[in-house]
């Protein structure tokens, strides 16, 4: 579904990216773990073509869309929930929900607020209140949700458990395996290379703008170098 | 109390340096030259009065400080609870609707004086609803944005002035002129944000004025256009002699005697009615995904983009609908000054037009137009005050920040409220 082919980026002179190859399936969840600054935003960035890569390509459901404007990419049925949240806080939940639904009709928009309503709960209580009174864990709910509100086939979702408490962190993931049974694409990047590669049906380890390793979530678990580096031992 | 004692010293010294020269002294013309001369000895005592007050207050600041926070609130609203939105809402629109009401009325009770000077807040309302989409909802500080309403205006001046285009006709003319122009601005300044783009957007307003004055052969420089006609109802023309052929007069029409007064009521009914049609259009768009696009891009960047917004057209579209309606402004201030020069378009009237959008509290319609009517009365008002009117002007906009900083009528969204638990 989402393939990239040697791609470098650069910001101005400097190569974060030296040649990254990332394969996503329909129907998958794929885990891209790697430690700080080891490019895994710039890889999302990339993707969404902010920055656009300097060679290399990108496709996207059979479309090359390396070149392509970001405001057309996200139309194009890929969704991202961006690192740190970033709901509009002074906005309602509501009316956060229905930025996300911008570019669809009134109908689809209602449907798929009840659908991320069923999916999050919490959200239909708190429908009219402004998002940046929300707790982390709320925030984060609501940006997945505003991600799902374009009906996108793959949701892209950068460190969704950051700052979280390990409680929440846990329902998001649930979250994170159920759209996955509703044929959504996930790809995940996370720096909880644990719970990330736990869910996840393959993994990529991203090393200073390289894949250092690629294999399936359980065998990465079980992989000594994987442990000894981001496992804790 | 040795740190009090400096920072009074401080202080006192500071208001000497500060008011001595300028009040202390006196140019006199002696012939050909000019001479420096002390003035009379109450003024001195005067600055060194204030200078002890200044002194002691300080001294003593943190114990007269102590007693004032005493005293009952000088503000009775200060701490009252929020009004309960559905009769917030009410309120509102009982408010609006007399405030119409009363607009209309208006002309015909009050002077000559005071609906001219009505005609000019309803078309600083129009100018402050059209910066509040800017400034307000879309969050691009824009402190040139009396260049649309210099386009406007002159659009009007020079169409009327080279092809005898009427009123009617240069309305919407001169509103889409303003509005290319602030498309055509908005294209270098979309990578811009914050203190960059209030930069960028200074110069253009200041580029829009140098060239008004200095395309000589065009717009008459700084002797400005003069004659610009009056707008007609359906052909009948508000003057004592018709001018234009093919029209008739409106007190023979009528079969009413001449008055000076009929034109100046026509003008604040055609004012009163544009600002009207900018305040509901600009109302529905904030309720239409548009509106929502601009918030959206206000409070993050970052994730409007992720949601496919294009920042390009987003922002555009906030110029452009900012600028359509100076120029809607523009057109009726020329309309009625009949002349027009680069003067009127300085950067004080952009000032003037954001301070209303600040004081009046972004975003929200009702507190702009508040404040449009409390600013542009205010001086005023004050005139009998002569010279220290503007005085006066900036000690009620420094209060009226101390006493609401978020603005008179800050921007409240609708929302359901919760019971509150037991």
């Amino acid at each position: 579904m989402l393939v990239l082919e040697d791609v470098h980026t650069h910001y101005g002179k400097i190569e974060a990216l030296h040649g990254v190859s990332v394969e996503v399936n329909k129907g998958e969840i794929v885990s891209l773990i790697g430690a700080n600054g080891a490019g895994k935003t710039t890889l999302l960035m990339t993707v969404c073509g902010n920055p656009q890569a300097t060679s290399g390509r990108i496709i996207f459901q059979g479309h090359d869309i390396t070149r392509d404007m970001t405001s057309n990419i996200m139309r194009s049925g890929i969704a991202i929930v961006p690192e740190g949240r970033r709901v509009f806080s002074g906005l309602t939940v509501e009316e956060n929900l229905h930025m996300g639904g911008f570019f669809n009709t009134k109908a689809e928009i209602r449907k798929s607020q009840n659908h991320v309503y069923e999916l999050f709960p919490r959200l239909k209580e708190r429908e009219h209140q402004r998002a940046g009174t929300m707790s982390g864990g709320e925030q984060q709910m609501l940006a997945i949700g505003r991600a799902l509100m374009s009906k996108p086939n793959m949701i892209i979702l950068d460190e969704p458990s950051l700052g979280l408490a390990p409680l929440v962190i846990k329902q998001i993931f649930e979250i994170i395996g159920q759209l996955r049974e509703e044929g959504i694409t996930v790809f995940l990047v996370e720096q909880n290379a644990h719970q990330a590669l736990n869910l996840a049906d393959r993994g990529y380890v991203l090393e200073t703008g390289r894949i250092r390793l690629h294999d399936t979530g359980k065998n990465l678990l079980s992989n000594p170098d994987v442990q000894n580096a981001y496992l804790g031992g | 109390m040795t740190a009090n004692l400096k920072h009074a010293l401080f202080c006192a010294f500071i208001t000497l340096i500060i008011s001595y020269p300028i009040l202390g002294f006196d140019l006199k013309g002696r012939g050909t030259s000019v001479a420096l001369e002390g003035v009379d000895i109450s003024t001195s005592i005067g600055v060194l009065l204030a200078v002890v007050i200044v002194f002691v207050f300080q001294l003593y600041r943190d114990t007269i400080m102590g007693s004032v926070r005493q005293l009952p609130a000088i503000n009775p609203l200060a701490n009252r609870e929020p009004m309960e939105q559905s009769k917030r809402l009410k309120l509102e629109s009982i408010l609006l609707t007399l405030m119409v009401i009363g607009a209309v009325i208006w002309p015909f009770i009050a002077s000559r004086g005071a609906v001219d000077l009505a005609t000019l807040v309803l078309i600083y309302i129009m100018l402050a609803l059209g910066l509040n989409v800017v400034v307000g909802l879309a969050g691009l500080l824009d402190l040139g944005y009396v260049a649309f309403y210099a386009v406007g205006a002159y659009s009007f001046a020079l169409l009327s002035q080279y092809f005898g285009i009427s009123f009617w006709f240069a309305l919407p003319i001169g509103a889409g002129l303003a509005a290319l122009f602030g498309l055509v601005l908005g294209f270098p300044v979309l990578r811009l944000r914050g203190d960059y783009l209030a930069i960028v957007t200074l110069g253009f307003g200041e580029i829009i004025r140098i060239l008004l004055n200095n395309m000589t052969s065009l717009t008459g420089g700084p002797n400005g256009i003069g004659g610009i006609p009056d707008p007609t109802l359906f052909g009948m023309e508000f003057s004592r002699l018709i001018k234009e052929e093919g029209n008739t007069s409106f007190h023979e029409t009528f079969g009413i005697a001449y008055s000076g007064e009929h034109k100046v009521i026509f003008l604040y009914l055609i004012a009163l009615v544009l600002a009207v049609i900018t305040a509901v259009a600009i109302r529905r768009l904030m309720r239409m995904p548009v509106g929502r696009a601009w918030e959206a891009l206000r409070e993050d960047e970052i994730a409007a983009k992720s949601l496919g917004l294009s920042r390009t057209a987003v922002k555009l579209s906030a110029f452009t609908i900012g600028a359509f309606f100076a120029g809607f402004a523009g057109t009726v201030f020329a309309s009625k000054q009949g002349f027009i020069s680069p003067e009127s378009f300085v950067f004080l009237e952009s000032a003037i037009i954001l301070a209303i959008v600040v004081l009046g509290g972004m975003g929200s319609q009702m507190g702009v137009i508040l404040a449009a009517i409390a600013v542009t009365i205010l001086p005023e008002l004050a005139r009998e005050f002569s010279e220290y009117r503007m005085l006066i002007f900036g000690a009620a906009m420094v209060l009226m920040m101390v006493w609401r900083p978020q603005g008179l009528m800050p921007m409240r969204r609708i929302h359901i409220e919760l019971k509150r638990q037991e």
